[in-house]
């Protein structure tokens, strides 16, 4: 069953001078994780602002948990949780005052909410700074008590918008453990990012969008192929360089390339880590040192080059062809 | 009855706001009553008003009506604060009655100014205050200043939706509310300014309001409302009139505002 479905979406703003939502579908099977992936502006906070009731749409359908989003907007709002870009939780007040406050407004009453509120703060670790102003929290820290605070109620369909967006290496890491958690607990999540490796370590399914529309979608897998995988490369010195490019080659099964400057060679590869293990042990049976090796995944970057790459190479064979 | 008790939650959260922050209590008092003090002992000497008591008994209602009348600030800057940090995303996505959070800041402003009331009404009696209208007539001016305040505090909604940024919000809300307070009965006598101001001091709702509350605190001297119009002779129906048509006006718009604010 679809969990979400998002159909035909338009969203204008400024009298239709800005189209930010076009004609954009998606859904999201019950149970997974989908990851809406796209760069600032694509319009992901968009679509998650009208699944969540926040903002209607031109045109097109949606629903949320089998509700419709226009017609019954109350409905929607009992099943979904949302937790945003910004931290959303009254800065002046503790966690504690925060996670109770919120657990009222779900109607558990008083005395639910108090010890729902001390369930969350200790599985989300934030006992400690439970009775601390939330302005004294770190940005990790703010952004899993906001996550808490859309759990409080446990959610049929939770939306994350950009859940980790300015947070440092760490609280990064602390935010996809969080949400690694929810996963395995069975939820069904619509997650946006802006970051491929996020998308990549939470969604079965990844939704690639671009100035409103829908351009790629699949298994994190699937999009890779697309873009070609990650690429090997290794620095060596120049005496290496003709060997090195040869047992690069052999185990990429594409010619290398070599950048003459840096003396760095580089081939797509699809195995990963083992590519990179074959490359090195073959390089020692030759007796060469490399002085620097590593495996570069695609970024987002890359990912929205091959795509719309792709695009435009479409367009050109449709133009030899009228030819 | 849901929706009573989600506003009670948000007027709840409000107090415990002024709770964990008492600074903003603190100031929200100390400006009133600093005014009290420098008006009482800088134009009290000097403005002659044949009343007796002297001009505090004239001072007072003005400066209540003038703290009451900055509810409008306080609920548009509080607003506006909830809105740039996401809090209203969260509070709209939420399954609670969809005007709450605007009815409960209202009703959490309107708790503080009972406070702030009460400590300017305290200064002033130590400065010399002596309301003689009774105790019945004193408590519903406090209740007519309570319900101006609120009134306003809707004005200060929309103003706190529609603005974008918060330090905004606090310079709107000042040109506002500052030329209407001192364009008014309430520091000094009508009679002094040109015709055209007079005319607009005299229908404003900050002098009926004051005049009303004079009345009520057994005031005889109206303090320079000489021009026999509506509003001086019947300042009680006239201000009643207008904390009606703001809230009839603001309060649709302000809701409206708010349910669609993303839009």
């Amino acid at each position: 069953m679809k969990s979400v479905i998002a159909d035909d979406l338009v969203k204008t703003y400024d009298k239709g001078k800005v189209r930010a939502l076009d004609h954009l579908s998606l859904d999201v099977e019950e149970g997974t994780v989908l990851s809406v992936l796209g760069p600032n502006g694509a319009g992901k906070t968009t679509v998650v602002r009208i699944l969540t009731t926040l903002l209607r749409a031109d045109s097109g359908r949606a629903s949320v948990a089998g509700i419709d989003v226009i017609k019954n907007p109350e409905k929607v709002r009992e099943v979904i949780g949302l937790s945003g870009q910004y931290a959303a939780v009254d800065e002046i007040l503790t966690g504690y005052d925060n996670l109770v406050m919120f657990g009222e407004l779900y109607h558990l009453g008083k005395k639910q909410a108090v010890i729902r509120a001390n369930e969350l703060l200790e599985r989300f670790s934030l006992s400690e700074a439970a009775k601390r102003p939330i302005k004294t929290y770190s940005g990790g820290m703010r952004r899993r008590l906001d996550l808490a605070a859309s759990l409080i109620v446990k959610p049929k369909v939770l939306f994350l918008d950009e859940p980790t967006t300015g947070l440092d290496p760490r609280g990064r890491q602390e935010m996809w453990g969080v949400i690694q958690e929810l996963v395995k607990g069975g939820v069904t999540l619509l997650l946006t990012t802006q970051y491929l490796e996020e998308a990549d370590q939470l969604a079965d399914e990844i939704a690639v969008i671009d100035t409103g529309k829908v351009i790629a979608r699949g298994t994190s897998d699937a999009l890779k192929k697309q873009v070609g995988g990650e690429r090997l490369e290794v620095v060596v010195e120049q005496q290496h360089i003709a060997k090195t490019l040869e047992i690069v080659s052999a185990v990429s099964g594409h010619a290398a390339t070599l950048d003459e400057g840096l003396r760095l060679i580089a081939a797509p590869v699809s195995t990963g880590s083992a590519a990179l293990f074959e490359v090195l042990k073959s390089l020692d049976t030759a007796g060469i040192h490399a002085l620097d090796v590593g495996l570069k995944r695609p970024s987002l970057d890359d990912v929205f080059l091959a795509l719309t790459g792709h695009a435009a190479e479409v367009k050109t064979e449709s133009v030899e062809v009228k030819k | 009855m849901s929706a009573i008790r989600d506003i009670s939650i948000i007027t709840r959260r409000q107090l415990l706001l002024l709770s964990r922050v008492p600074e903003v209590l603190i100031f929200s008092t100390i400006q009133p009553v600093m005014f009290v003090l420098l008006f009482r002992f800088v134009f009290g000497g000097s403005i002659s008003t044949g009343q007796p008591g002297g001009y505090v008994q004239l001072l007072m209602p003005g400066i209540f009506v003038q703290t009451v009348a900055f509810t409008l600030a306080g609920t548009a800057s509080g607003l506006a604060e909830d809105m740039k940090k996401g809090l209203i995303d969260r509070f709209r996505s939420l399954p609670i009655s969809q005007s709450a959070l605007v009815i409960g800041r209202t009703l959490g402003d309107s708790l503080l100014n009972i406070v702030v009331l009460a400590v300017m009404g305290i200064a002033g009696f130590v400065v010399g205050w002596r309301p003689s209208g009774g105790l019945e007539n004193v408590a519903l001016g406090f209740l007519f200043l309570l319900f101006f305040g609120y009134a306003l505090s809707w004005v200060g909604v929309l103003v706190g939706l529609s603005a974008s940024d918060a330090r905004v919000v606090q310079n709107v809300s000042f040109i506002v509310t500052f030329p209407l307070t001192f364009l008014s009965n309430a520091f000094a006598p009508t009679t002094g300014m040109p015709r055209i101001l007079q005319y607009f001091a005299e229908w404003n709702p900050v002098s009926t309001m004051v005049a009303a509350c004079r009345q009520l605190f057994g005031l005889e001297n109206q303090f320079g409302a000489t021009a026999g119009s509506y509003p001086s002779e019947h300042p009680l129906t006239t201000s009643l009139i207008y904390m009606l048509i703001i809230m009839a006006i603001f309060i649709p718009l302000s809701l409206r505002k708010y349910r669609n604010y993303a839009d």
